[in-house]
């Protein structure tokens, strides 16, 4: 398969440049990890617990944080695609915070919130809720008038026609932005344990770079890889089978 | 709200909370289009509320005591810090420090994309190539490389720079190789059979086809280095709008903090802005036809 | 045989319909926009439509004939006049006014089964007679067999076929059907339109039936409503007298057809004026 051919091609060039350069001593070895430094690293912090407790907490801080703006953005974008509006007085605002990057505020949640867990689950809710919450709000507006039509002309009330048209109709985008917001807090994550945390991945990345332990920094990027794709490709998989075998709409 | 219409039927009453029916009949739960002046007026209604509300609350913190006031700043505190800072110079050198590191490497990861992507996209064998290590490094947040950055060349402007580029490189190169991917192949049926060399065809045909999305990703592009930007300027930085927000965590310069961020805000949207001018104006051929 | 060519006053009674109207147009007129842009595309509408009776509207592009249909179907509300259906004035759509549209408009997240069910369900008929009903109304269009099917696994004609399954199960007081096999090839349509003649045969449905090809207009219609351009009005009514089971190429058949084409013409003329 591509994918295993990819890999190995991969992990081939990697061997080659830092095994030559270790042999040429080109650059410091120190610098340029082999995979073998790299999986030794992995080794020792599977025996010591540590790789579990940092890819724990990371995890559990995206879930909380993520799991809050999800929430919060259903809700939302529910009420706003419902009420014209409140979506009208909403949405300069979101357009106002948009262009600010959210890691910009992370200083600000770390005053606020202090150094502990709720800053940071605080701020990937914050930087997850606004992308979903728009998606969520457009996907319930963009609606197809004529579904409205087709169910009304079937004699569906207004009630009937959000439960049996609206909510469905609108289920693929609303998948689709929960699934936008995830990547997100996977994305910042990691920038948001390199301060004023004490676990995490992270936090452990950041350790590699204070202690000149590259083989640290490399482990920790491979491990969010891996997540990210396992956590992707579950939900992708999740995605299908709610969404059965409907044509994108 | 919505533009009136003749009802037919008993009920003249309109429903804020979902539409009437004859409402979603017409338009969806979109609602009719506002007219022009109608909406600005709404808008710029809201933005001015929302500063009320974020004024009055910050006024009510110090008024009752809630919590200590510099928590919530209110926003003439947050325009005086940012004028303060303007006034003494200062401002700029920030500014300028983070455009820098933005332009610079932002400027390094789309020439490289485009070097790369260019011809990715067009020879399946350099894709190939090219291919396994992006898809390789594609899951791994860019955030994460940072450290290694800075181990490699320093925790000077290089590393941010470095960063930067790395970044933003990856999502413009895939752009980029998707953008001449999907090339209508009519299309260079055509100029084929209208006799068009390799050389032209690339020039000609390809590369006007595919510019509507690379400056798409261009875009994204530039929003992303100014996403990324902020973290590598609160590690070992002396200047820079990230550096002010970072620094202003020590005191508790909250009116620092937030002044710097909406300004960067203000930078990100101002170049994104002005690469939607350009591609308006390089791609009104594009316009006319979907319109 | 092959009478032809009356106009409104005088409306001889065919045998296969009732007397009672079941639905009146009255006066119905529609603008849009308004002071200095509005445009009139409706003008002094009125029509009746008799239970059983299949009525098409024909006539050139921009003749208002799909906004008249809306109209009725109450997802647009008159500028004047009013629509009645079974003396009971129109103030938005309902289960009485089913619909069939040119893009079929099936839900994509239902089964054809379920699709088909939708409006009995909405109106509270219990479980068995739904499926009843289902069961009924898909033999009759004849896709039993893709009853578990979702509607992005059919083709144009089948979908269109789901629709009016859907329409008809709900039994509704009339069939609005704006240009339904439009968006379908030259031979699906033919093969259409004959499957909706023996569908109509079946069920006598009344139904009001817009397009723009007068050979469909002939083939399907018991009145013809030819209107002019923009605005909008009723520019002669003709009644098609052929035998119920019509053949496209008996001379009858043929000869109605060039008689409304020379009506139809002088409208379309006037759009390219």
């Amino acid at each position: 398969m591509i994918r295993a051919g990819a890999l190995f091609a991969v992990l081939a060039l990697w061997g080659v440049v830092t095994y030559g350069n270790r042999a040429l001593e080109v650059i410091n070895p120190a610098l340029l990890p082999t995979p073998s430094d790299v999986a030794a690293a992995g080794v020792a912090m599977v025996r010591d617990g540590s790789l579990f407790v940092n890819v724990g907490v990371s995890l559990l801080r995206i879930a909380q944080g993520f799991g809050l703006a999800a929430a919060a953005a259903l809700a939302l974008g529910i009420l706003v695609g419902l009420c014209p509006p409140l979506r009208l007085m909403l949405e300069p605002i979101v357009e106002l915070l948009r262009p600010i990057p959210p890691l910009a505020f992370l200083p600000m949640f770390l005053v606020w919130f202090g150094l502990g867990e709720t800053s940071k689950v605080a701020f990937i809710a914050y930087t997850t809720f606004f992308p979903m919450f728009v998606g969520i709000a457009s996907s319930l507006l963009r609606v197809d008038v004529m579904l409205l039509r087709a169910a009304a002309s079937l004699g569906a009330t207004r009630a009937a026609l959000l439960r049996h048209v609206v909510l469905p109709a609108s289920l693929p985008g609303i998948v689709v932005a929960l699934r936008v917001g995830f990547g997100l807090a996977l994305f910042v994550i990691v920038g948001a344990e390199f301060m004023g945390a004490d676990a995490g991945l992270g936090h452990m990345i950041m350790e590699g770079r204070v202690f000149f332990n590259p083989a640290q920094i490399v482990m920790g990027a491979l491990l969010l890889g891996a997540l990210g794709s396992a956590v992707n490709a579950l939900l992708l998989a999740t995605e299908r089978r709610v969404l059965g075998g409907r044509a994108p709409s | 709200m919505i533009a009136k219409s003749p009802q037919h039927g008993a009920r003249r009453g309109r429903g804020v909370f979902l539409s009437s029916l004859t409402e979603l009949m017409q338009w969806g739960l979109r609602g009719a289009a506002l007219p022009r002046r109608r909406g600005l007026a709404l808008r710029a209604g809201a933005v001015l509320g929302f500063l009320a509300l974020w004024s009055l609350a910050s006024g009510l913190v110090v008024l009752l005591k809630l919590f200590n006031p510099i928590f919530l700043a209110g926003p003439w505190l947050v325009l005086g810090k940012v004028l303060e800072l303007a006034v003494n110079g200062q401002l700029w050198v920030h500014v300028w420090a983070t455009l820098e590191r933005v332009i610079i490497g932002f400027g390094t990861g789309a020439l490289a994309a485009l070097a790369l992507g260019l011809p990715a996209g067009y020879f399946p064998g350099v894709r190939k190539v090219v291919e396994p290590v992006v898809e390789m490094l594609r899951p791994i947040p860019p955030l994460a490389m940072l450290p290694l950055f800075i181990v490699w060349i320093g925790i000077g402007e290089g590393s941010k720079i470095g960063f930067i580029t790395y970044a933003t490189f990856f999502p413009m190169f895939l752009t980029t190789v998707h953008a001449v991917q999907q090339v209508d192949p009519l299309l260079v049926r055509a100029a084929r059979s209208l006799g068009a060399r390799p050389g032209q065809l690339f020039a000609r045909v390809i590369l006007p086809a595919a510019l509507p999305e690379i400056l798409t990703g261009i875009r994204l592009g530039v929003a992303l280095a100014f996403f990324v930007i902020v973290i590598s300027e609160f590690i070992g930085a002396e200047q820079g709008l990230g550096y002010l927000i970072n620094d202003g965590r020590n005191f508790f310069l909250v009116p620092q903090m937030l002044g710097a961020a909406v300004l960067l805000g203000l930078l990100g949207y101002a170049s994104s802005a002005l690469i939607g001018l350009v591609e308006r104006r390089w791609l009104r051929w594009e316009r006319s036809a979907s319109t | 045989m092959g009478a032809l060519g009356l106009d409104v006053s005088a409306l001889p009674a065919v045998s296969r319909v009732d007397d009672a109207p079941r639905v009146v147009v009255d006066a119905v007129g529609k603008t849009f926009g308004r002071g200095f842009g509005a445009g009139q595309v409706l003008a002094d509408i009125r029509l009746e439509i008799r239970t059983g009776e299949f009525l098409c509207i024909l006539g050139p592009s921009g003749c208002g004939k799909s906004t008249l249909l809306n109209i009725v179907a109450g997802f647009l509300p008159p500028t004047s006049g009013r629509v009645l259906v079974d003396g009971a004035p129109v103030t938005g759509p309902g289960a009485e006014r089913g619909v069939v549209f040119q893009e079929y408009v099936l839900f994509p997240w239902l089964t054809v089964a379920q699709n088909v069910e939708f409006g009995p369900r909405l109106n509270g008929v219990p479980v068995e007679e739904r499926r009843r009903l289902t069961e009924r109304y898909l033999a009759l269009v004849g896709l039993t067999a893709h009853a578990g099917k979702l509607p992005a696994q059919l083709s144009g004609g089948m979908k269109q076929r789901v629709a009016i399954a859907r329409a008809l199960a709900n039994g509704p007081s009339i069939i609005l059907m704006d240009e339904p096999f439009g968006a379908l090839d030259a031979q699906t349509r033919e093969v259409m339109q004959d499957e909706l003649s023996r569908i109509q045969r079946v069920e006598r449905q009344t139904v009001l039936f817009v397009t723009h090809s007068i050979r469909e207009a002939v083939y399907l219609a018991d009145r013809v409503v030819v209107m002019t351009s923009a605005p909008g009005r009723v520019k002669q009514v003709f009644t098609i007298t052929l035998p119920e089971s019509r053949d496209r190429f008996a001379p009858e058949f043929t000869r109605a057809e060039s008689e409304i084409t020379r009506v139809v013409k002088e409208e379309v003329a006037k759009v390219h004026e």
